[in-house]
């Protein structure tokens, strides 16, 4: 007992000071809309790096185009290393949020990870703008007033697919996906829209380096399609096996857009061909602010964008037309809110809406990887799947007030 | 039936590749007493090396010799600037400090050749499948790896039970102060097991990057396989190594669909989609746990 009011006694004055800082802090935060603040926290290490560093260069373009600034006020971007885990992306995020009091967050790549963070971020009341993950729970039963995804939900581009592979007339798909919960989602999504017979569904071990089992049952099953959702390395393991066993002679193959996009193309190079992809975004769209993304993008960084740039682009404009919608007070929290809603600028993409649930109603197309003019591999967009597509989650999605 | 043949070429290809880095590994641990993490990064450095090479020179088999050869030439370097320092430390400090090594390895290699992994091909001769039987294909580079995994399982027996140096290992594996005190020239002796350890590990990198993606920290997926491996064939065993890859191979890859459809047979399909991947995943674990329960030492320990 003796001890513990030591302790307290002793506390006393340090309790005393750290009130007086805060006050400090929280006045100085009142007044301080001189710049804009920005917790960049992206996959940056590991096997998932690829994705990061291209969120991460999509975003900077952007800040590069307006100049600086996000909506007139000067930017600072702290970009932050998740390390593909949950336990340190959750540190990281606590330290963006209360010592670098930012005002807004993006860049997660991985949809654990978005969980992972999502609360610490919706309890500071910060505004997080997705430039790739969508997780169902967050378009549904917990979505938020401070999410916006300026992507796409998990399951829309496997919906596209679905439809893709029925409406070209295919009978029998064989369909392959991670034994987690995204991957579960994934192929639940392409069966809503799939009409056609599932001969042959399998899970496998989230690090599964040989395909020759699956391979083997795959040929076996007699398909004519295969519908793979296998993010990152797992694709590229799994596209040059399919290939080397000679399958892609009997059987079409299909992916979302991120299966199919220019990481994994350069990675596998031509055995890619032929292989039909859905996205909310193609680099080779033409109204003029994809053009001048892509144009520059390629310019900056000598290579093609990926989707994860172009919504991490998309992300960073979005934020920018919000800043100068509130003429730079972002602590009125109601206002940013209705300005990010309103969405006011060109997205790479084309037009987009926001739903209740704060995910956008767009139109997906279908891509195919082939040769362009100059001979290199990549994707060429072929036409529309859907037109203003919203989600399947929205309805149970119960927006809370601010 | 083509389906049984066709899962036991993959299980014999996927354990060659397993035994090609089991091999080194082994070697290491048992001769040198020597726990080294940063085995799964040689692994990865000789299938960035091949893929260098192979799109500088248009040759895969050029490529493959020569990421061999330089991940072989690196170990030493390594070997002799920095693990020497380590055998005589206890298990924790060479764990710590291969650890680190594995660290370095990544982001020197994403320094060089960036975070997106890099492509490699198989060559273009073998690049589709055969057809081993009347309506029995395979893809040829599996086939070529089996090849090449069972002549390099060859020549190392050949070197280990026939070969002055492979005495030499054998007796360095079982019992190394008689071996140090009987003049084997230790030094030399591990600088030597370490590079030909490495020259496995890169040889094993570069034959599987035309199948998996040539990325930073693929090593780090295989290396646990591989410490299976070598804990079920026993340390410092190549006959051991051997046999448990070859059983690792087959297990997994018999496993895979094997486990659902028995699933399936018993508890329907919704049981076969959600138990039988989870339970194929950690059937090798389960040969380990159950080789451990019966022979505590593995298969073929080396230690008297």
């Amino acid at each position: 007992m003796t001890v513990v009011r030591t302790v307290t006694s002793a506390l006393k004055p340090l309790a005393h000071v750290a009130a007086v800082a805060a006050m400090a802090v929280a006045a100085q935060g009142a007044l301080a809309s001189d710049k804009v603040k920005v917790g960049l926290l992206s996959t940056l290490s590991g096997p998932g790096a690829g994705l990061g560093v291209d969120i991460r260069d999509g975003f900077n373009l952007a800040i590069k185009h307006t100049g600086g600034k996000l909506g007139g006020l000067p930017a600072d971007v702290i970009v932050a290393d998740d390390q593909m885990s949950p336990d340190s992306a959750k540190q990281t995020t606590d330290r963006l949020l209360k010592r670098d009091k930012v005002d807004f967050m993006t860049g997660v790549v991985f949809s654990n990870i978005m969980l992972a963070v999502s609360q610490p971020i919706f309890a500071s009341k910060t505004f997080y703008v997705s430039a790739n993950a969508g997780p169902s729970q967050l378009a549904g039963k917990q979505c938020n007033p401070y999410f916006f995804s300026a992507s796409y939900q998990n399951d829309n581009m496997h919906e596209a697919v679905g439809k893709t592979v029925t409406d070209k007339g295919f009978k029998k798909a064989a369909i392959l996906a991670p034994n987690y919960p995204a991957g579960k989602d994934a192929l639940a999504g392409f069966k809503r829209y799939f009409k056609g017979e599932v001969v042959m569904e399998t899970y496998t071990a989230l690090n599964q380096l040989d395909y020759g089992a699956e391979l083997s049952k795959m040929r076996a099953s007699g398909a004519d399609s295969v519908y793979i959702f296998l993010p990152g390395g797992l694709g590229i393991n799994f596209i040059k096996q399919f290939v080397g066993a000679g399958l892609s002679k009997d059987m079409t193959l299909f992916g979302p857009g991120f299966s199919g996009d220019e990481d994994v193309i350069k990675a596998v190079g031509e055995p890619m061909l032929g292989m039909f992809n859905t996205s909310q975004w193609a680099h080779d769209m033409n109204h003029p602010a994809n053009v001048k993304f892509v144009t520059d993008f390629q310019k900056e960084y000598n290579r093609l964008p990926t989707l994860y740039a172009a919504q991490a682009y998309d992300a960073a404009k979005l934020m920018d037309a919000a800043v100068r919608d509130v003429k730079g007070k972002l602590d009125d929290k109601a206002a940013v809110h209705k300005a990010l809603m309103a969405a006011k600028f060109e997205s790479v993409r084309g037009p987009f809406k926001f739903n209740t649930n704060q995910f956008p109603i767009q139109d997906y197309y279908l891509r195919v990887i082939t040769r362009d003019t100059k001979g290199r591999v990549t994707n060429r967009m072929l036409g529309k799947v859907f037109e203003q597509h919203g989600d399947a989650y929205v309805g149970e999605c119960k927006m809370p007030a601010l | 039936m083509t389906l049984l043949l066709e899962q036991a070429l993959n299980g014999l290809q996927f354990g060659l590749m397993l035994f090609l880095l089991a091999a080194g590994l082994t070697l290491v641990f048992g001769i040198m007493d020597m726990i080294n993490l940063a085995h799964g990064s040689l692994y990865m450095v000789g299938a960035y090396l091949t893929a260098a090479a192979a799109s500088a020179s248009g040759s895969f088999v050029l490529a493959l010799g020569a990421g061999v050869a330089g991940t072989a030439l690196l170990a030493v370097v390594l070997e002799r600037a920095v693990l020497q320092r380590f055998y005589r430390r206890d298990h924790l400090s060479q764990v710590l400090g291969t650890f680190a090594l594995l660290l370095m390895a990544n982001e020197g290699v994403r320094m060089v050749w960036g975070s997106q992994s890099v492509p490699l091909s198989p060559p273009e001769a073998l690049a589709g499948p055969v057809e081993l039987l009347p309506g029995f294909f395979y893809p040829a580079y599996r086939l070529l790896i089996i090849a090449v995994g069972l002549a390099v399982a060859v020549g190392l027996y050949g070197l280990v039970t026939h070969t002055r140096l492979g005495m030499q290992v054998r007796a360095g594996a079982s019992n190394r102060d008689m071996a140090l005190a009987m003049g084997v020239n230790v030094s030399r002796l591990f600088t030597g097991v370490f590079a030909l350890g490495a020259a496995l590990c890169a040889l094993a990198g570069g034959l599987l990057g035309p199948l998996l993606a040539v990325q930073v920290g693929m090593g780090e997926n295989i290396l646990i396989l591989a410490f299976v491996v070598i804990v079920i064939g026993g340390i410092g065993s190549i006959r051991g190594a051997l046999l448990a890859a070859l059983l690792v191979g087959v297990v997994d890859t018999a496993g895979r669909v094997a486990m659902p459809w028995l699933f399936g047979l018993a508890l329907g399909p919704e049981a076969a989609d959600q138990a039988g991947p989870a339970v194929a995943s950690i059937l090798i674990y389960v040969l380990m746990a159950t080789v451990l329960v019966f022979k505590p030492r593995g298969l073929f320990p080396a230690h008297g």
